[in-house]
């Protein structure tokens, strides 16, 4: 009997719309409106790579030691480096990484011995060529540049 | 008017289900066999998404496999990571130090929560009621908040390593995970006004896709969907790993082992896995967080095989070793793909729209299945 009471007074019905009208409230809005308001991502967040230099003199901190490559699951980080003749240290000439094929696990910030490989909180990445998503070091020290449009 | 013999008359009709059907999960493709709306037969085609993840294996050292395990199931990553950290440990015969174990415990329940949450509210629309995903869908970015504060990423985690962890935990973890608890239990609440007792809700899944406990054992189905039909198994308590035995938590039964059963099951699990959340993350062990592991990871020769219990059933990972850095062989034990054998027989003599609901509640992931 009270079941039927129950099914003909439609209680599952008001019982479900009193959740939903609960959280009609505006001040219970979760949405982010994305391009108007920035997500903040956290600070271990893994986005953009960064080769970070050292601030008083602007000399690379890398010490072209390949730890990185060896460590990237995907192969897609080249060091270059020449020996100079003078102090017989390693030098870094150029420094590649391809963000087109990086799956951002962080391996290789872990393998730097001298935190100069760096994920940023930078998760932007979108491109216009596969050749633009290849960095070289001069793009990974000062960051991509990417044009502004009014929104 | 005389029948005539034209392929009109005939009374089957095979129809495709997928793989670009909405309610499939992904990539899977069902050939359904029908009479009118009654299902005779289901035939499933997998391997859209495979990207040969056992094979890449062969090819990566130890430690750099680690981030594709993530790939596979992906809505709960932590679980795979877990699951071959734990064999890749084994074969190099170190344990975990406490505090890792404890940290593990607590982002693996995290994310089991998450992968509930994300079944539910895609179960529920799969059914037909819209509202759940939105609310499922803000809980569970609350734990994802938590592995983004913890190791970088919401979903690929890369979150364990092998011997330890990586990172450790960040100021204010506990305080967050523990907020994280006590907010989930009244929005499960909240889910079960909107869902448990709804007609429609219970209409749509009592007595569908049934499949009794010694079905489940004769196909090999693990998980939610054998503790639905009354067999108390849960690997957690079996043969627990990575200190779940110091933990007060029960393992949920249904009955009937229905649709229905399925859905509480997987209800209960969440409320068990914050309790687990909260005792790991009340009495966090000090200590260091990793165990001693060589730089270059070369197991000796052997094979270690582990299986953890992920959201969706039993994980096995099997690892053999040549000596090299790099693993000769690598399976992996799939929960999802071994559910989806059950399919058949619980579909069977069912009508069409029961396929999505039985398919909804095996809660498979077809980066799993085809891996």
């Amino acid at each position: 009997m009270k079941e039927l009471l129950k099914k003909m007074f439609l209680v599952d019905l008001i019982d479900g719309l009193r959740v939903t009208f609960r959280s009609q409230a505006p001040r219970k809005i979760y949405t982010e409106q994305y391009p108007a308001e920035r997500p903040r991502v956290a600070e271990r967040f893994r986005g953009a790579p960064r080769l970070n230099v050292n601030p008083e003199t602007g000399q690379t901190l890398c010490i072209a030691c390949d730890l990185c490559a060896v460590a990237c699951p995907e192969h897609l980080i080249v060091v270059s480096s020449e020996r100079n003749p003078e102090t017989r240290r390693k030098e870094l000439t150029n420094f590649t990484y391809d963000i087109s094929r990086c799956m951002f696990c962080g391996s290789c910030e872990d393998a730097c011995p001298t935190d100069a490989l760096e994920l940023t909180q930078d998760f932007e990445l979108a491109g216009y060529s596969r050749e633009g998503m290849i960095w070289d070091r001069k793009m990974l020290e000062e960051g991509p540049h990417p044009t502004r449009y009014k929104w | 008017m005389t029948m005539t013999d034209t392929f009109l008359d005939s009374t089957e009709l095979v129809l495709n289900m997928g793989p670009q059907h909405p309610s499939t999960h992904g990539v899977l493709r069902v050939i359904l066999k029908l009479d009118g709306e009654k299902v005779l037969g289901t035939d499933c085609v997998i391997g859209y998404l495979h990207r040969g993840v056992e094979k890449v294996a062969e090819n990566r050292t130890y430690a750099q496999f680690n981030p594709y395990v993530d790939r596979m199931d992906y809505v709960a990553a932590v679980s795979n990571g877990l699951g071959y950290c734990l064999a890749v440990e084994k074969l190099l015969n170190v344990e975990a130090t406490p505090r890792a174990q404890a940290v593990r415990v607590i982002l693996t329940e995290l994310n089991r929560i998450g992968s509930h949450l994300l079944w539910l509210g895609t179960h529920a629309l799969d059914i037909g009621a819209i509202t759940p995903v939105f609310y499922c869908f803000r809980e569970r970015e609350e734990s994802l908040k938590i592995l983004e504060r913890y190791c970088g990423a919401r979903l690929t985690t890369h979150a364990f390593r092998i011997g330890g962890l990586q990172y450790d935990i960040y100021d204010g973890f506990q305080k967050d995970v523990l907020g994280f608890c006590d907010m989930l239990s009244p929005k499960l609440d909240e889910y079960e006004e909107l869902l448990t007792g709804n007609r429609i809700w219970i209409g749509r899944l009592r007595n569908v896709g049934i499949l009794n406990g010694d079905d489940c054992k004769a196909y090999g189905v693990t998980g939610p969907v054998l503790r639905a039909a009354g067999v108390q198994w849960d690997i957690r308590k079996a043969v627990p790993y990575s200190g779940y035995e110091k933990y007060d938590f029960e393992i949920p039964i249904g009955r009937s082992g229905d649709t229905f059963d399925r859905y509480l099951v997987r209800m209960q699990e969440m409320r068990q896995s914050a309790r687990i959340v909260r005792q790991a993350a009340e009495n966090l062990p000090e200590g260091p967080i990793t165990a001693k592991v060589p730089k270059i990871i070369k197991p000796p020769v052997g094979e270690a095989y582990v299986s953890i219990e992920a959201p969706k059933g039993e994980l096995g990972y099997y690892v053999v070793s040549d000596g090299s850095p790099q693993p000769y062989r690598v399976r992996v034990r799939p929960p999802s793909f071994i559910n989806l054998q059950a399919l058949d027989r619980m579909v069977r003599g069912a009508l069409v729209a029961d396929v999505v609901a039985v398919i909804g509640t095996l809660d498979i992931v077809l980066g799993e299945v085809d891996r």
